[in-house]
């Protein structure tokens, strides 16, 4: 028994959690607002009474502080039951508000699962999408974005700010220049950048999901910017500016409103920090990690965000490995994904889809962190390859 | 190096790899395995039926320098050795 616990000690040290891109750790602010909402901001905000005047304070106050950080009107901003929902509410309501133009959505072909089934969807009702390639960075073909915006009966377009899966950052302010001449609403899928770098401009409509800049899970935000031909796709209510239906998650979303406010306060900062520890990763991993590919754009980048790939290696293996070490880490292999497809991210750009790692940090992540990464990856990786039979391949 | 261009022919493999079935990476594995035993200029057909192999063979052949051909009818893909 005692040999066994030592054992059992030996191969769980403390965790790391580098994850940080699917989401944050719940911010010291968020966990503050919640717990405090959670007494003062149960009640039902429209109706009428103190209890219910109360909540409406509340997310008044939650709307004001986040368009205010994002540099929005409050009622062009709703809050949604997720980042998932907000992204699928965008992408269809971009469509439906703009049917009498045409049926045809342009999109990267690197954008988040949630704007691709929208998208699925909308094919399957009778429209149709033309998806705009990459390259091997991980970067937007302006051209072939430029044309197809262009083209006839186009009725909306979406762009993800920055790749939530290799960090290469989308030129965002260029795609939407192209979007306006041709007419075309753009609609961004901010995810990975609100509460972490600057929010770009141009768009038409921009969605983001709490949970990535350490708020609670189960709050999206939707911002419809005034003018634009938009229409909810869901049946409407009186909520959220009639964008999207029921009531909000009001303690969630207080938290989130404050979180969001405390990272963007921290974010250029952190952004520095966390940026050096990326180019550590990126250095390190490609010098003392043979035949692995380091992808996405070295300089266009996330702040938080790195991604390689190991040659040979079970993607799925990996993970386990690094997890039996206590590191936290996701993967774009196919083994690791639920249809057993490889990510379309990496697809798309043509690199190395097995023995994939993301690694995504936070304000919580050390330089120690990092350091005890970069010291026992390649010995686990060392490790899979020889069990595999595969070194020296 | 051969004299004819299987790439551009379309002519048989020299050599098919059946991973049929096989996980990546395994299909990849199997073809950095074979490739050097043949001679230079020699084709592979790799047969693999893993979507991941139509990223990884082609992303494994430019990370060692080997000429992918594209794919065939299998599904499969063609790998010419070059080096």
């Amino acid at each position: 028994m005692p040999t066994e616990a030592i054992a059992w000690a030996d191969v769980t040290p403390s965790p790391v959690y580098l994850d940080a891109a699917t989401a944050a750790p719940l911010h010291p602010v968020a966990r503050q607002a919640l717990l405090a909402a959670l007494d003062d901001g149960w009640a039902d905000p429209d109706r009428l009474y103190s209890q219910a005047r109360r909540a409406r304070q509340l997310l008044d106050a939650a709307r004001e502080a986040t368009a205010d950080t994002l540099g929005v009107r409050p009622d062009e901003l709703s809050f949604t039951p997720s980042g998932t929902s907000a992204a699928h509410t965008a992408v269809l309501g971009g469509l439906r508000g703009r049917r009498r133009v045409g049926s045809v959505l342009v999109h990267s072909a690197i954008e988040h699962s949630a704007v691709l089934y929208a998208a699925e969807q909308h094919v399957a009702g009778g429209g149709r999408a033309v998806e705009v390639p990459v390259d091997r960075l991980g970067r937007l073909d302006l051209d072939a974005w430029s044309t197809a915006v262009a083209g006839a009966q186009v009725a909306s377009a979406a762009l993800i700010a920055a790749s939530h899966e290799v960090g290469t950052v989308q030129p965002v302010e260029a795609a939407a220049a192209a979007c306006a001449e041709a007419g075309v609403p753009l609609c961004v899928d901010a995810a990975q950048v609100v509460g972490r770098a600057p929010v770009p401009t141009g768009w038409s409509v921009l969605t983001a999901s709490a949970r990535k800049w350490g708020g609670p899970p189960g709050v999206g935000l939707l911002v419809v910017r005034k003018g634009t031909r938009w229409e909810s796709p869901w049946p409407s209510d009186e909520r959220e500016s009639g964008r999207t239906p029921g009531t909000v998650n009001l303690p969630a979303v207080v938290a989130a409103a404050a979180s969001l406010r405390a990272a963007a306060a921290d974010a250029a900062a952190q952004a520095v920090r966390l940026s050096a520890l990326v180019d550590r990763i990126r250095a390190r991993v490609a010098a003392e990690v043979p035949d692995v590919e380091v992808v996405g754009d070295p300089e266009h980048r996330l702040p938080h965000l790195v991604t390689f790939s190991c040659l040979y290696v079970d993607g799925e293996a990996l993970l386990h490995a690094l997890d039996r070490r206590g590191f936290a880490v996701s993967s774009g292999s196919s083994c690791t994904s639920a249809t057993l497809r490889p990510s379309h991210v990496l697809e798309a750009m043509g690199v190395l889809s097995h023995g994939n790692v993301r690694v995504s940090l936070h304000a919580g992540t050390t330089e120690a962190d990092v350091e005890r990464f970069l010291t026992e990856l390649p010995q686990i990786v060392a490790d899979l390859r020889a069990e595999a039979g595969v070194t020296g391949l | 190096m051969t004299t004819s261009d299987p790439a551009a022919s379309g002519a048989p493999a020299d050599e098919v790899l059946d991973c049929l079935g096989q996980r990546c990476p395994l299909p990849v594995i199997a073809l950095a395995r074979r490739l050097p035993e043949l001679p230079v200029g020699a084709v592979v057909r790799v047969l693999a039926d893993d979507p991941a192999a139509a990223v990884d063979i082609p992303a494994w052949c430019r990370m060692r320098q080997q000429e992918y051909l594209g794919p065939a009818p299998g599904p499969a893909y063609r790998v010419r050795r070059t080096r």
